[in-house]
C-alpha cells in the first residue's frame, strides 16, 4: 500500500477502533479520533518534503508522484488509480491539517459523541480521496461519500434549522453530482484506452485529444458536456445562483463542520473544473472563459454586499467565502500564468483563512451563546487575546500585505488586468467592500463601550489557540514566503495553461 | 423436444411439485405447535431447487414439451432469482406465521408459477402461468382474513388483475389471428414473412402490455400498488415487489426479445421499427412516467409500505428505461439490478416487518429516533434507503450505473436526464426515512429491543448490499454469462 492510500483510508482505521469503545469512555473517542487525523497530516507532510517539484502531472501518469495504479473493475475498466500533483497536493495537505484542527475544536461536542467522531473521520477519508482520484469512476465514488457524512453531521450536530439546512445542501450537490455522472458514462463510452482500446474511466486518458471518439469532438457535444459538468462543480464552488444552500448550511452546522465546509469542501468545485472540465475542454473552457469572469466578478461583489448586510456573525463570515471564491473564479477564466497560480494559491489561502474566521465564530458562541454581530460591542476590553487573533484573521481576509490573501488576490488581479480591464477595475471594489464589512464588523464586535452582558466573558483558552495559532502562523508565513506552494502549483498550472492555448 | 424426453430438462421443477405434495401430506401429520416443520421443508426445498436449477447451467439452449417451454440461461438465471426472493420471504415470515403451512405451501406454488413465467415460449402458457402467480398472491394478500384492509386489498388485486388479465388475453387472440400460431418463435416467423399490418399488430402489442405492465406495476397500470402493498402482510408485501416482479419483467424482455427482435437483422430496433410499433419511444415514454409518477406519489406518503410500495414503482421505471435500448447491454443492466434491488428492498422490508410489532405503527413517524433506541437495525435501514437512492458506496449506485450506461452508451441522453433527476427527487423521500430516524430524537423513549433472529437476517441482506457497491465483479460476470437466449439476438 503506498503512502496516498495508508493517509486516505487511515481514518477508516479510527472508525473501526471508535466502533469498539463504549460511548460513555468519551476520552479514548476524542483521543482515538485526533490521533487517526493526526498521523494522516504527519504522513502528507513528509510526502510534501519528498515532492518532486518539476513533474507537471495533469494529463501524464508519469508526470504524477507517489502513483498506485491497480485494476479494480476489470468488467466496467475501473481501476483503482490515485497520484498527486502540484494542483492536487495543497489541498491534499489542507485537508489533512483542517481535519486535525477540525476535530481538536470538535472537543466540546455534547451529544452522541461516538456517531460524531466516526463521521468526521469519514468525511475526511472522502475529501482525501476526492483531491487524490486520478479515475474518475473513484473521484465520482468519493464526492458522493462525502454527502453521507456532511448530512449527518449537519443535520444531527447542527443548530436550530439543521433539519432543513441538511437535506437542502445534500438535494443541491446530489443534483450536481447527477449531472457529473451522466457526463462521467458519456465520457467513458467515447473513450478509447490508447493501449487495450476499451472504454475507459481514466481520466488522464479522457484528456487527449487522440482518445476520443469524432461524436465528442463536435462542438455542440462538448459544450452541453461542459455546461453539465460546469453545473455540477458550481453548486459545489458555490456559484451564484446555486449558492443558496451554503449560507443555510453555513449557520446550522457546528463550528468544525463550518471549517471543512468553507475550506475544503468549496474548493472540490473549483478543483474539479481544474482537474477535470480544463483538461478534457480546453477549448470550451477558453470559449465559455468570459462567461466565468463574469460569474467570478458576480460572486466577488455580490459575496461582499450580502455578507456587510448580515447581522449574524457566521453568515457574514459564509458570505465573505462567496465572495472570495470570485477571486478563484476570476483568477482561472483568465489563462495567465498569474491569474491562474493566484486562483489556486487563493484556494490554499482561503482555506486558511476562512477556516479561522469559523474557529473563531465559534469561540465567541460557546460563550455568548448567540452570533447577533450587533449583541456584542467591546469584548476587546475582556477578551484581548481572542482580539489579537480575530484581528489577525481578519485582516487576512482583507488582503492585507504579508498574510497570504494579499499574495492570491494580487495574483489574479495582476493576472485578469491584462486580459479583462474592465471586469478587473469592477472586482478590485470588492476589496474595498470587504475591507468595510471587515472592519465594520470588528468596530461593532470588538469596539465601543463593552457590553454589560459581557462582564465576565473569558478569554480564548488553551485549546481553542491551540487550534488558532498554527492557521494563523501558516497565514503570515505563506504570506511572507509563498514559494513553497507557488513552487509546486506553478509547473502543472503553467502546463494547463499551455494545454488551453 | 417430446414431452416424454422434456422431463429430463424438467427437473427442478418436478421436484417442486413433488415437494408441495409432500409437504401438504406431511402437514397433516404435525401437531399443531410443530406446524413450523413445513416452514423448515419449504425452505430447504427451495434451497435444492435452486442447486438443481443452476446445474441446468450445463445444458444447451433447448425446446421442451413441443415448443411449449424454453430452456435457456436467462430462464435459469430468473429461476434462481425469483426462488431466492421466495427464500427470503419465508425466512422474513418465519416469526409471524408459525402455524400456517398453507402460507409456505402457497409460496412454493407461487415459485412454481414465476418459474413457469420465466420460460414460457407459448401464448397460453403465458396466461396459465401468470394466472398461476396471480390467484396465489391474491390469496396470499389476503391472508389475514380478519384484517379488513387485507381482505380490501385482496379484492383490489383479483379485480384490477382480472381485468389486465382479460385485456391480455384479448390481445393474444389478435397475435392468434394475425400469424395462426401461438409460439413465440414461430408468430416471429410468420410476422416477419406475412408482414401484417401495423395498426392490429400495435393493439395486440397494447393490450398485451396493459397484462405484463399490471404484473410489474408500470403506470398506468399500477394503480393496485399502494392499497395492496398497505394491506397486505408485510412479508408478502416484500414478496410482491420482487419476486412476480422479477419474473413479470423476464416474461416482458422474452416476449420483446422473442416476438418482435428480429434474431436476423442485426438491429433489433429497426424491425420493430418497421412494422410501426414504435416499441423503444413507447417503453421510454412509459418508463419516464413510471419512474416520475412512482417518485412523485411516494414524496407524500406517511405510511412506510405505502411509501416503499410507489418506490418499488419508481425502480420499475429505471429498469425499463434500460430495456428501451433493446440490447443486451440493457438486459444485462436489468439483470444485475434485480439482483441489487432483491437484496437492499427485501432489507427495508425486513426492517419494517422486524419494528411494526414493536412501534405498533407502519407511520414513518414512528420511527422517530430510531437511530438511539435501536442503533443497528437504524444504520441498516439508512443504508437499504441510500441505496435504493443509489447513492455511492452501496449497491443500488452500482445497479443504477449499469442501467444508466446502457441508456447512455445508445445516446439516449434526454431519457438519462429523466432518470437522473428521478434520483434527485427520491433522495427526498429516502431521506425523510433517515432523518426521522437520526436527526429527530424521542426524550426518554427507552431502548427497543430487535430480536436476534431479525437483526441477523437483516445483517445478511445488510452484507451483500455493501460489498456489491465496492466489488461486484462476481455478479456482474454472472448475469452476463445468463445473458443466452434460444431465441433472440
Amino acid at each position: 500500500m503506498g503512502l496516498i492510500s495508508l493517509t486516505t483510508f487511515f481514518p477508516v482505521l479510527g472508525i473501526v477502533i471508535i466502533l469498539f469503545i463504549s460511548k460513555k469512555n468519551l476520552l479514548a473517542i476524542k483521543m482515538v479520533s485526533i490521533v487517526f487525523s493526526f498521523v494522516p497530516l504527519v504522513i502528507a507532510s513528509y510526502m510534501w518534503l519528498h515532492y518532486k517539484y518539476p513533474m507537471t502531472g495533469i494529463d501524464l501518469e508519469s508526470q504524477f508522484q507517489f502513483v498506485e495504479h491497480f485494476a479494480w473493475i476489470p468488467a466496467f475498466h475501473i481501476d483503482y488509480f490515485v497520484g498527486l500533483d502540484g494542483l492536487s497536493f495543497p489541498m491534499f495537505w489542507l485537508t489533512t491539517l483542517l481535519s486535525f484542527i477540525s476535530l481538536v475544536a470538535s472537543w466540546n461536542i455534547s451529544k452522541a459523541q461516538k456517531g460524531y467522531f466516526a463521521l468526521f473521520l469519514l468525511l475526511e477519508t472522502s475529501m482525501l480521496g476526492v483531491f487524490v482520484s486520478l479515475d474518475f469512476f473513484l473521484f465520482y465514488v468519493f464526492w458522493e461519500l462525502m454527502l453521507l457524512p456532511m448530512y449527518f453531521l449537519i443535520g444531527i450536530w447542527g443548530g436550530p434549522r439543521r433539519e432543513y439546512a441538511a437535506i437542502k445542501f445534500f438535494l443541491y450537490t446530489l443534483a450536481g453530482s447527477v449531472l457529473m455522472l451522466l457526463v462521467m458514462l458519456a465520457l467513458y463510452f467515447n473513450v478509447k484506452d490508447p493501449v487495450t482500446g476499451s472504454h475507459t474511466f481514466n481520466m488522464l486518458h479522457m484528456m487527449h485529444k487522440s482518445n476520443q471518439s469524432a461524436w465528442l469532438t463536435t462542438f455542440d457535444v462538448r459544450l452541453w458536456l461542459y455546461i453539465a459538468l460546469f453545473i455540477g462543480f458550481a453548486i459545489k464552488v458555490p456559484i451564484f445562483p446555486f449558492h443558496t444552500w451554503l449560507p443555510d448550511a453555513h449557520v446550522e452546522a457546528p463550528t468544525a463542520v463550518s471549517v471543512i465546509l468553507a475550506g475544503i469542501l468549496l474548493k472540490m468545485g473549483t478543483y474539479g473544473l481544474l482537474r477535470i472540465s480544463y483538461p478534457i475542454f480546453p477549448d470550451i473552457a477558453k470559449y465559455t472563459s468570459y462567461a466565468l469572469a463574469i460569474f467570478g466578478v458576480i460572486n466577488i461583489l455580490y459575496g461582499a454586499f450580502v455578507a456587510m448586510a448580515q447581522k449574524d456573525l457566521k453568515k457574514m463570515v459564509a458570505y465573505s467565502s462567496v465572495s472570495h471564491m470570485g477571486f478563484v473564479l476570476l483568477g482561472m477564466a483568465v489563462f495567465t500564468t498569474a491569474g491562474i497560480n493566484g486562483a489556486v494559491f487563493q484556494m490554499f489561502s482561503h482555506g486558511l483563512i476562512t477556516a479561522m474566521l469559523f474557529l473563531l465564530v465559534g469561540v465567541i458562541y460557546d460563550r455568548a451563546h448567540h452570533r447577533e454581530i450587533a449583541g456584542f460591542g467591546g469584548l476587546g476590553v475582556r477578551m484581548p487575546v481572542y482580539m489579537g487573533i480575530a484581528s489577525l484573521a481578519f485582516f487576512a481576509a482583507m488582503g492585507l500585505p504579508g498574510m497570504t490573501g494579499f499574495i492570491a488576490e494580487v495574483m489574479v488581479f495582476i493576472g485578469a488586468f491584462s486580459v479583462y480591464r474592465v471586469l478587473t477595475i469592477i472586482a478590485a471594489f470588492g476589496i474595498v467592500i470587504t475591507a468595510a464589512y471587515m472592519l465594520w464588523t470588528m468596530q461593532r464586535v470588538f469596539l465601543g463601550k463593552l457590553n454589560p452582558k459581557y462582564e465576565h466573558i473569558t478569554d480564548i483558552n488553551g485549546r481553542e489557540l491551540f487550534t488558532l495559532i498554527p492557521l494563523g502562523a501558516l497565514t503570515i508565513f505563506f504570506g511572507i514566503y509563498p514559494l513553497p506552494v507557488l513552487n509546486m502549483i506553478k509547473v502543472p498550472l503553467n502546463y494547463l495553461i499551455t494545454l488551453i492555448h | 423436444m417430446s414431452n416424454l424426453n422434456s422431463l429430463q430438462y424438467f427437473i427442478p421443477e418436478l421436484f417442486l411439485i413433488v415437494a408441495i405434495l409432500v409437504i401438504i401430506v406431511v402437514d397433516l401429520f404435525l401437531k399443531k405447535n410443530k406446524k413450523i416443520v413445513s416452514a423448515y421443508l419449504a425452505a430447504l426445498t427451495l434451497v435444492v431447487t435452486i442447486f438443481l436449477a443452476y446445474q441446468q447451467y450445463g445444458y444447451s439452449p433447448a425446446l421442451l414439451f413441443k415448443g411449449m417451454i424454453v430452456l435457456d440461461s436467462f430462464a435459469i438465471f430468473f429461476k434462481i432469482i425469483t426462488a431466492l426472493s421466495t427464500l427470503i420471504v419465508i425466512f422474513i415470515s418465519l416469526p409471524s406465521f408459525r402455524t400456517k403451512a398453507e402460507y409456505y405451501v402457497l409460496l412454493l406454488i407461487v415459485t412454481l408459477g414465476m418459474f413457469l413465467m420465466v420460460e414460457v415460449n407459448n401464448l397460453l402458457m403465458i396466461i396459465i402461468s401468470m394466472e398461476m402467480v396471480g390467484l396465489i398472491s391474491y390469496v396470499l394478500v389476503g391472508f389475514n382474513k380478519h384484517d379488513l384492509k387485507s381482505s380490501e386489498a385482496s379484492l383490489k388485486f383479483m379485480l384490477y388483475g382480472a381485468t389486465s388479465t382479460a385485456v391480455m388475453a384479448f390481445g393474444f387472440s389478435y397475435i392468434y389471428g394475425i400469424s395462426g400460431h401461438l409460439n413465440l418463435d414461430v408468430i416471429q416467423q410468420s410476422l416477419i414473412i406475412n408482414q401484417p399490418q401495423a395498426l392490429p399488430l400495435f393493439v395486440a402489442f397494447m393490450m398485451v402490455l396493459a397484462g405484463l405492465g399490471y404484473k410489474i406495476a408500470m403506470v398506468p397500470f399500477h394503480f393496485w400498488v399502494p392499497d395492496v402493498y398497505e394491506g397486505a402482510p408485510t412479508p408478502i408485501t416484500a414478496f410482491l415487489s420482487v419476486g412476480p416482479k422479477a419474473a413479470g419483467l423476464a416474461l416482458l424482455i422474452r416476449f420483446l426479445i422473442t416476438l418482435v427482435a428480429h434474431p436476423s437483422a442485426g438491429n433489433a430496433a429497426n424491425f420493430i421499427q418497421n412494422v410501426s410499433i414504435h416499441a423503444p419511444l413507447l417503453l421510454a415514454a412509459l418508463a419516464v412516467a413510471t419512474m416520475t409518477l412512482g417518485n412523485l406519489s411516494a414524496l407524500m406518503q406517511k405510511n412506510i409500505k405505502r411509501m416503499l410500495g410507489y418506490s418499488a414503482i419508481a425502480h420499475v421505471g429505471y429498469m425499463l428505461m434500460a430495456l428501451v435500448v433493446f440490447n443486451n447491454q440493457g438486459i444485462i443492466a436489468v439483470m444485475f439490478y434485480i439482483v441489487v434491488y432483491l437484496f437492499m428492498n427485501f432489507g427495508a422490508f425486513c426492517v419494517v416487518e422486524s419494528l411494526t410489532d414493536k412501534l405498533g405503527s407502519e407511520k414513518i413517524s414512528a420511527y422517530t429516533g430510531l437511530g438511539y433506541r435501536a442503533p443497528f437495525t437504524a444504520i441498516a435501514m439508512a443504508i437499504f434507503m441510500f441505496s435504493l437512492t443509489g447513492l455511492p458506496p452501496f449497491a443500488g449506485f452500482i445497479g443504477k450505473l449499469y442501467l444508466f450506461a446502457a441508456v447512455i452508451n445508445q445516446s439516449w441522453y434526454i431519457l438519462a436526464l429523466i432518470g437522473l433527476l428521478n434520483s434527485v427527487i427520491s433522495l427526498y423521500y429516502y431521506a425523510t426515512v433517515v432523518k426521522v430516524m437520526f436527526l429527530n430524537r424521542q426524550e426518554n423513549a427507552p431502548p427497543l429491543r430487535v430480536a436476534l433472529y431479525n437483526k441477523l437476517l437483516i445483517g445478511a441482506l445488510l452484507i451483500p448490499t455493501l460489498v456489491l457497491g465496492l466489488y461486484w465483479s462476481p455478479v456482474i460476470n454472472f448475469t452476463s454469462r445468463s445473458i443466452g437466449f434460444l431465441f433472440g439476438k
